[in-house]
């Protein structure tokens, strides 16, 4: 009974998905996504790992989805709820993203602005990349939470 | 896990199931028209596939229209505006998960027509838009 298996592994995957953490070296840690962030956020961008920003952040831009970087991301309510308790549990909490990064973007962060200072201005506005919030034009397993310097490739 | 259970009526099974892990009804090839038929019996007139078409591709005083992130045929992989990631083709035909669940397409139209026309889409421009879409075949 292929659908019935299938369906215990959904069940047992969004029950397993706010548990253990992965060691990742270079990200301290990194946490597996909740499916229904996976699967809300990530129509429109990467599913942004959670330790990227602080509770703070998260906060607000849950209260904000109507008006969420010039779009309309609102979701019904308990949605918005399930997100928020699962980013605010899951938030950066190290020194590095304890600060909230103006606007709350991921990009204007210390250590985004840090880490990327080697690439040049112009690949930035290359077509394929667009944004610097576009983390799999470079990242290729960023959609897998995987940011390791060993899987960016810069597109051309 | 019943190993007796009959196999006598899978497709019901299935559904049932489907409907018990919340899952969406992407196996439902008539959903579109069902969609359509209840934007059209709200609008209480016929859809016109040409006024969805230049619905879609045209902009309504916002910096954005449906195409711009969809292409104007929407046939193919589109492009997010802001963040540029790839969009899967909008037209059924082309995708069958598209309009396979009333309440997903409910939350896009809600949102999308908020970005591009800055309020509600009306359900007569909602029949527009899909009769259009259901148009476009391989």
């Amino acid at each position: 009974m292929p659908f019935r298996l299938r369906c215990f592994i959904l069940f047992a995957a969004s029950m397993g998905a706010a548990g253990a953490a992965l060691a990742d070296g270079h990200h301290g840690t990194r946490v597996p996504l909740l499916p229904a962030y996976q699967q809300e956020c990530s129509s429109c961008h990467v599913a942004y790992p959670p330790g990227m920003l602080p509770a703070a952040s998260w906060q607000r831009l849950m209260h904000n989805l109507p008006r969420h970087f010039g779009t309309d991301a609102s979701l019904d309510a308990a949605t918005v709820q399930q997100l928020s308790a699962w980013l605010t549990a899951n938030a950066g909490s190290e020194r590095r993203v304890s600060e909230a990064p103006p606007q709350d973007r991921i990009t204007r962060s210390a250590w985004f602005v840090r880490k990327h200072d080697e690439v040049p201005a112009a690949v930035w506005k290359r077509a394929a990349v667009k944004s610097p919030s576009n983390c799999a034009a470079c990242h290729t397993r960023a959609d897998q939470g995987d940011f390791d310097e060993d899987y960016v490739r810069i597109p051309r | 896990m019943h190993p007796n259970t009959p196999y006598r009526f899978p497709l019901l099974s299935c559904a049932a199931l489907a409907l018990a892990c919340g899952l969406p009804a992407a196996a439902q090839g008539a959903a579109p028209a069902e969609l359509l038929a209840g934007y059209t019996a709200e609008a209480g007139a016929p859809a016109s596939p040409e006024r969805g078409r230049q619905f879609f591709t045209t902009r309504h005083g916002h910096e954005w229209s449906c195409s711009s992130c969809h292409g104007d045929l929407p046939t193919q992989t589109g492009k997010h505006a802001a963040t540029g990631k790839p969009i899967r083709p909008l037209a059924p035909a082309f995708n069958p998960e598209r309009f396979s669940d009333a309440a997903k397409s409910e939350k896009w139209f809600r949102r999308n027509c908020n970005d591009v026309v800055g309020r509600a889409c009306t359900p007569a421009e909602k029949a527009d838009v899909l009769s259009w879409l259901m148009t476009l075949k391989p």
